[in-house]
């Protein structure tokens, strides 16, 4: 009797532990609605989707506007802006990407970015002739520094990453649609 | 420790309840004759100091919400409506934003006290554990109510805290759209910030009673470090000590309410009396005075380590800068609890001080030139006091003799006094 308290599991023992375990799921299954709600809900995902008219902004100039409450950068690039962002060696750069891997083959002169600084969120100033563009003639960071060249990638700065390109596509030659 | 008390009930209404629940015996126990050492010093009134203020939070934060909309679109001219229009809402408002920063202010010489006079040593690591689940609370309080009023701090504040959850490597971004319920700080996040603000002050007050409950299990310490040894060691809380805090509680009382009648702006940032707007973002982004410490932490590191980047390893920092007060009663292991007879320490602890206060200067300065070398000095000081500093005193440091009590250290004193006076005395004769 004694051994068999100690070594063998009994039909209690089995009960018990299955009990513990529907107990379980059955108390994560509660919990999780609980927790899922404060993810963004149908609204905030609904308005994922914009399109972006292209054809008043002249070249060298900036727009942004307004993609899921995000600033979405629009850069119409000059051939100079272009040149230099290709010229620049990948070594030299933190978050390594050429020029091409981040604008739409055949649309070079139009750069579309998130305008969120990668490191903690700002928006980075650049969009405005009189902005402070930073060292590298892009964008720049003012709150903790971050410098963001032609093709709005990190060259310097506590940013980790390059600014974001959304998923785009060119509907016309001047229509985007982002999202 | 319950048998200190002499409350013997008469009356047969006090006699019955008291078998029932003997509230009131807790009370004079816990309140009123709690056995107290009769040597502390003003330091030890700031506790007293926080349990008022944090009622003033709560009281003034009850009566703010019943005028305040958590909506993007009224919550900054709600806050105005209650400055303007409300009756007496300048002074509340005024209260409940003077209050945070007094509180911190309480709260920085409390956790100094506790540094200095080795308050955090066996066995009351529990009860400082408690402390700094305190004092994270509140930061975390203070964040989410300054980002009530909408402004441009507010909105950007918001911003940069929780984009620092981003860093964490896979799951960042799926974490940081759950806390904000959406792609950026929007209304969503106001709202559950408003909640979690109003939600947050509460567990502080039920971790205070924790705090006190491990308090009063060894009792309050004291300037020596000796322990209590007989009952010629102590006096009653009440009425010594309730008067002595009460004192101080009101000539604390004289600043806070020079700030919110004359300068309740003060302490805050001009940039938060304009509207929030999520596409501009202030030249020049500062937390409250009592986070920038903190701050300049996060952003001391801004270089790789290994395969942490610099965003990663900021973050690290600055919540290791917090955490590591948890684990201090295990890094400093010297058996004499107070700093007044550590001799190598103190010059330690000073500079420790020094540096905190160095660390909140470069928390409000760009980030940039010598500020990011300072920073770097400084956090690297603030670690090394904790991880080397304090290890190796307690092993090569001679402590200055202890006295056997605390009553003999009162006495030592006094025959100290009296034998300088016998000679001033003897002098003045010749
Ligand atoms: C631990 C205690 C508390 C701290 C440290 C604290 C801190 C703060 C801070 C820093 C602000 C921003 C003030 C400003 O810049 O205008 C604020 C606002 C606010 N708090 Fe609290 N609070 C506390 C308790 C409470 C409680 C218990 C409530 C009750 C619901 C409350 C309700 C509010 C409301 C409605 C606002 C927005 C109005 C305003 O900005 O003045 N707070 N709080
Ligand atoms: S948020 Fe841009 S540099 Fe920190």
């Amino acid at each position: 009797m004694a051994t068999n308290v100690k070594n063998d599991p009994t039909r209690r023992d089995f009960l018990y532990v299955t009990t513990a375990a529907v107990g379980a799921v059955g108390a994560a299954a509660a919990v999780w609605p609980l927790i899922d709600q404060m993810n963004p809900d149908a609204t905030v995902k609904a308005l994922a989707v914009i399109e972006a008219d292209l054809s008043a902004i002249e070249v060298g100039q900036s727009v942004t506007f307004k993609w899921r409450g995000q600033p979405i950068f629009i850069r119409h690039r000059t051939a100079a802006e272009i040149e230099t962002a290709k010229a620049v060696p990948l070594e030299d750069m933190i978050d390594p990407q050429t020029d091409a891997e981040r604008v739409i083959a055949g649309h070079e002169q139009w750069l579309v970015m998130v305008g969120i600084c990668t490191h903690l969120g700002c928006v980075p100033l650049g969009q405005k002739p009189d902005d402070l563009k930073g060292d590298f003639n892009g964008w720049f960071c003012p709150c903790h520094g971050s410098h963001y060249d032609s093709a709005g990638r990190i060259r310097k700065g506590p940013a980790p990453k390059n600014l974001l390109v959304p998923p785009y596509e060119f509907m016309s030659d001047t229509l985007v649609k982002i999202g | 420790m319950s048998s200190h008390s002499n409350y013997n009930p008469t009356n047969p209404v006090e006699k019955w309840f008291d078998e029932r629940l003997p509230l009131i015996r807790f009370s004079k126990e816990h309140l009123m004759d709690f056995p107290t050492p009769k040597n502390i010093n003003y330091w030890w009134t700031m506790g007293a100091v926080l349990a008022i203020v944090l009622v003033v939070q709560i009281v003034t934060g009850i009566i703010l919400a019943m005028h305040y909309v958590p909506n993007i679109e009224m919550a900054f001219d709600s806050v105005e409506h209650i400055r303007r229009n409300v009756n007496y809402g300048r002074i509340i408002q005024g209260t409940h934003a003077v209050g945070a920063s007094m509180f911190f202010f309480a709260v920085y010489i409390h956790m100094f006290r506790g540094l200095y006079y080795g308050s955090y040593k066996a066995p009351r690591e529990i009860l400082w554990i408690l402390g700094v689940i305190i004092f994270l609370l509140m930061m975390a309080t203070s964040f989410l109510g300054y980002t009530l009023p909408w402004g441009q701090m507010s909105y950007w504040g918001a911003t940069v805290i929780t984009n620092v959850f981003s860093a964490i490597p896979l799951v960042g971004t799926p974490i940081l759209e759950f806390l904000r319920g959406g792609f950026v700080v929007d209304n969503p996040t106001l709202n559950r910030f408003f909640s979690l603000h109003y939600l947050l002050p509460f567990i502080i007050a039920a971790v205070v009673a924790l705090h006190i409950w491990a308090l009063h299990v060894p009792g309050n310490g004291n300037p020596t470090g000796v322990e209590v040894k007989s009952n010629a060691d102590t006096i009653p809380f009440h009425p010594y000590y309730t008067m002595k805090d009460l004192f101080v509680i009101v000539v604390f009382f004289i600043p806070f309410a020079w700030f919110v009648f004359f300068a309740p702006d003060i302490l805050g940032h001009a940039d938060n009396y304009i509207r929030a707007n999520p596409f501009v973002t202030p030249a020049h982004i500062v937390p409250e005075w009592y986070l920038l410490p903190f701050y300049a932490m996060l952003r001391a590191v801004d270089f790789d380590v290994l395969f942490i980047n610099a965003k990663l390893g900021g973050v690290i920092v600055m919540f290791g800068s917090i955490l590591i007060l948890m684990v201090l009663p295990w890094l400093d292991k010297s058996k004499t609890r107070s700093g007044n007879y550590r001799p190598m320490f103190k010059p330690f602890f000073w500079l420790f001080v020094l540096n905190f206060l160095m660390l909140m200067y470069l928390g409000a300065q760009v980030a940039e030139g010598i500020y990011v070398i300072l920073s770097k000095v400084g956090t690297a000081y603030y670690f090394g006091y904790f991880l080397i500093v304090l290890p190796i005193l307690a092993r090569i440091e001679t402590p200055k003799p202890l006295p056997n009590s605390i009553s003999e250290s009162i006495l030592d004193k006094h025959e100290a006094k009296a034998a300088k006076k016998i000679q001033i005395g003897g002098e003045g004769n010749e």
